[in-house]
């Protein structure tokens, strides 16, 4: 997200909250009162990758369950406890109008917002066809078209309530996820980084495929979180961070030309699961036809 | 209680949304619908004009729960389309991957999702009270699954080293035969799981499916294959949509499948069983006769126990793959893109999963079409289900949710996938 779009979500936090995301702020925690805290596990257009994360804290899982109730969480009972939760993890971007309304109710009964993964920060691998004619979308997959309700945009969950915080990633990183949920439980705010994933390669000590073996690496715009997964395995970075703060993408893409890479590469390299984030949205749009 | 509709707006314990509608009148089942109302994401349509390297990676987005089924459909296809062998060691590699996606899955639906069923819990945490070491020793299991996609793949969900012609880069036989150790446990442990939901009460309920699997000569097959059937399908993969056709329906936003001219079929686990079960390794073959159940299984509701032994079966094929593995001199062939269609279907953990490209001379995708294993099995549920309730109309409202619900959870639908999932709507007028 720029430093544009989030000042302007400051100057709404401060007003009305109705949309955006919170910096963070200093509070008792949610242990304060002798009951467990109450998690809720929402879902929207996603791919259940970020909330099967927490199923895959196969050694945390129980200890989890001893100190938070899990209220609501569909995928994994089909006993629900009734509202208001103490934290929401929303999964999935909005792209039905259905879904545009249900996340209203979401924010209503939860104290705290916690949007995770790359669709719900972004708008996800989905958000690609807001490049597009959504219509076109539906008849190429769907022979009656008319059975299909969806909008024309697929935007991150911020876009449409106030989000307490986001947690990049496609998919999340669990251990990043746990950091979350036991910060917020006490009352400080996630140790998470924001600096990019170069930052992660020099403290592993890879060589810098950039210059060494030269894949497309988006390593200098991507926030970290990954600990440097791709180029660990010989590959350049993707981007399933989304973009870091304040990210140069025009200089990269201009390194990038200089080694032979065409207009067209540079496009569909930025166009992946943050598409519609704000840097890789306009980093792409430069390269459209 | 002649008149009832009964109605689950969102099925639990699913991955992806759902839900299930009846109406009864007068003691007859007038309308049933199997609801997906998970929101379509268009991946067919947004993957033209991408670049054949890019598709494994984007079409592991559909499912987070089987990411390597979409990446490995996807490879096949392309390889096939631009005529691309790749060698032994790379194969096998593929097929280990492929085992910890397996594991993984069968056994979050096996401990997590689909016994408390079977025990009367609500979920798994609450059947961990008074069955703790089974859902330990189910989370450990899990976690093994994940362990192999992990050291193969680099992560357990939308693993990021599988690519066309073969890996970024290759593991070491020191990293795979970390794995060796927990492998072992897990043999024993798939055994004890296979004799715990064995000893479940099942429902008498059984119909007479077409079974629809993929079978390869030699070993139960998983990553490639024939696509055969109990009823005469033996087919190459090519040719797919000459034997089956996907139909719209109002109530979903996944694609109904079908055999043409024959109606609904059953993919995944207990199709795979009947059909191949002769390729199972002696032990699970043994293990499986010991827990009372062979090829020819009618019963949807032991898929559980199928599933434990297809557990113990990727374990065993894991160790076998570990233990004759030497690292190739390459991770990867040379690819050379050419204007083509490309054919691709593997058994992801719930059921075939068919992809289809075709390309131009640049690699890049001129169109595509994925038929996921949820929607194959969309018709079958509707069909499982009507038939479970006419018999059971007399059981409370509450009762009878609980068993459709389960009834659906028979198939681990996975919603996300087949939108292209369910809302239990039982419509009892009373």
């Amino acid at each position: 997200m720029g430093s544009m779009k989030l000042k302007k979500i400051k100057d709404k936090v401060v007003g009305k909250k109705k949309s955006g995301v919170s910096k963070v702020k200093k509070s008792k925690g949610l242990k304060s009162s002798n009951r467990k805290p109450k998690l809720a596990v929402w879902k929207f257009s996603s791919c259940d990758g970020c909330q099967l994360s927490l199923l895959d804290c196969e050694d945390e899982l129980l200890a989890i369950a001893e100190n938070i109730q899990i209220a609501n969480f569909p995928e994994t009972s089909r006993a629900v406890v009734k509202g208001p939760y103490d934290i929401s993890l929303v999964e999935g971007s909005i792209s039905t109008p259905h879904d545009a309304e249900r996340i209203h109710q979401v924010r209503r009964q939860s104290k705290l917002v916690v949007a995770i993964g790359a669709c719900a920060t972004s708008g996800g691998i989905q958000a690609l066809r807001n490049f597009k004619d959504v219509k076109q979308f539906i008849t190429s997959v769907y022979p009656n078209p008319d059975y299909i309700e969806t909008l024309n945009k697929s935007t991150p969950i911020a876009d449409h309530i106030f989000v307490d915080y986001e947690l990049r990633g496609c998919p999340v990183n669990k251990y990043q996820l746990l950091e979350v949920i036991s910060a917020f439980i006490s009352g400080r705010k996630p140790n998470l980084p924001s600096y990019s994933v170069c930052i992660e390669c020099k403290m592993k000590g890879i060589t810098c495929g950039l210059v060494a073996f030269g894949p497309p690496c988006l390593g200098p715009v991507t926030q970290a979180g990954c600990d440097a997964l791709c180029p660990t395995y010989h590959r350049g970075c993707f981007g399933c961070y989304g973009p870091k703060e304040t990210p140069n993408t025009s200089s990269l893409s201009e390194y990038w030309k200089n080694v032979g890479m065409s207009e067209a590469e540079l496009m569909r390299l930025f166009r992946n699961f943050n598409s519609n984030a704000e840097a890789f949205r306009k980093e792409s749009e430069a390269y459209e036809k | 209680m002649k008149n009832k509709i009964i109605k689950v707006d969102c099925l639990a314990r699913v991955e992806g949304e759902g839900g299930l509608s009846i109406k009864v009148v007068e003691g007859k089942i007038v309308e049933l619908n199997f609801n997906i109302f998970e929101p379509p994401r268009f991946f067919e349509a947004f993957l033209r004009g991408r670049h054949f390297s890019e598709v494994p990676d984007i079409t592991a987005r559909i499912c987070g729960i089987c990411p390597v089924a979409y990446q490995m459909s996807s490879i096949n296809a392309i390889e096939r389309a631009f005529g691309i062998e790749v060698s032994e060691p790379i194969k096998l590699l593929r097929r280990l991957i492929y085992c910890g996606e397996w594991l993984e899955s069968h056994a979050l639906h096996v401990f997590l999702l689909h016994a408390p069923d079977f025990l009367g819990y609500e979920d798994a945490l609450q059947m961990a009270k008074d069955h703790s070491s089974i859902v330990q020793m189910g989370l450990r299991l899990k976690k093994i699954g994940n362990e192999i996609m992990r050291i193969v793949g680099g992560r357990e969900i939308h693993p990021i080293n599988i690519r066309v012609g073969g890996f970024y880069k290759l593991p070491l036989k020191s990293e795979l035969k970390e794995l060796v150790e927990p492998l072992k446990w897990s043999v024993d442990a798939c055994i004890r799981t296979v004799r715990f939901v064995s000893r479940f009460s099942f429902p008498e309920f059984e119909r007479h499916y077409e079974f629809v699997a993929l079978q390869n000569e030699g070993k139960y097959a998983i990553e490639e294959g024939r696509i055969v059937s109990n009823k005469g399908i033996d087919i190459d993969v090519s040719e797919y949509e000459d034997n089956f056709y996907e139909e719209q329906v109002s109530h979903s936003t996944a694609l109904h499948s079908v055999v043409k001219g024959r109606g609904g079929y059953l993919t995944g686990p207990v199709a795979r069983f009947n059909l191949n079960f002769d390729k199972l390794t002696q032990t699970s073959q043994e293990i499986a006769k010991e827990a009372g159940i062979e090829k020819g299984t009618n019963n949807p509701f032991k898929s559980i126990i199928v599933r434990a032994i297809e557990m113990l079966y990727v374990c065993e094929e894991a160790l076998r793959i570990i233990e004759n593995y030497e690292e190739p001199d390459k991770s990867v062939v040379n690819v050379q893109p050419r204007v083509g269609i490309g054919y691709g279907c593997t058994e992801a953990p719930r059921g075939i999963l068919y992809h289809r490209y075709r390309f131009d001379n640049e690699g890049l995708v001129l169109d595509a079409k994925i038929v996921p294993p949820t929607s194959q099995n969309q018709k079958s549920i509707e069909e499982d289900l009507y038939e479970f309730i006419s018999g059971r109309l007399n059981l409370s409202k509450e009762k009878l949710t609980w068993q459709c619900e389960q009834a659906i959870r028979n198939y681990d639908p996975c919603i996300s996938c087949s939108t292209h999932f369910l809302r239990l709507n039982i419509v009892k007028e009373e």
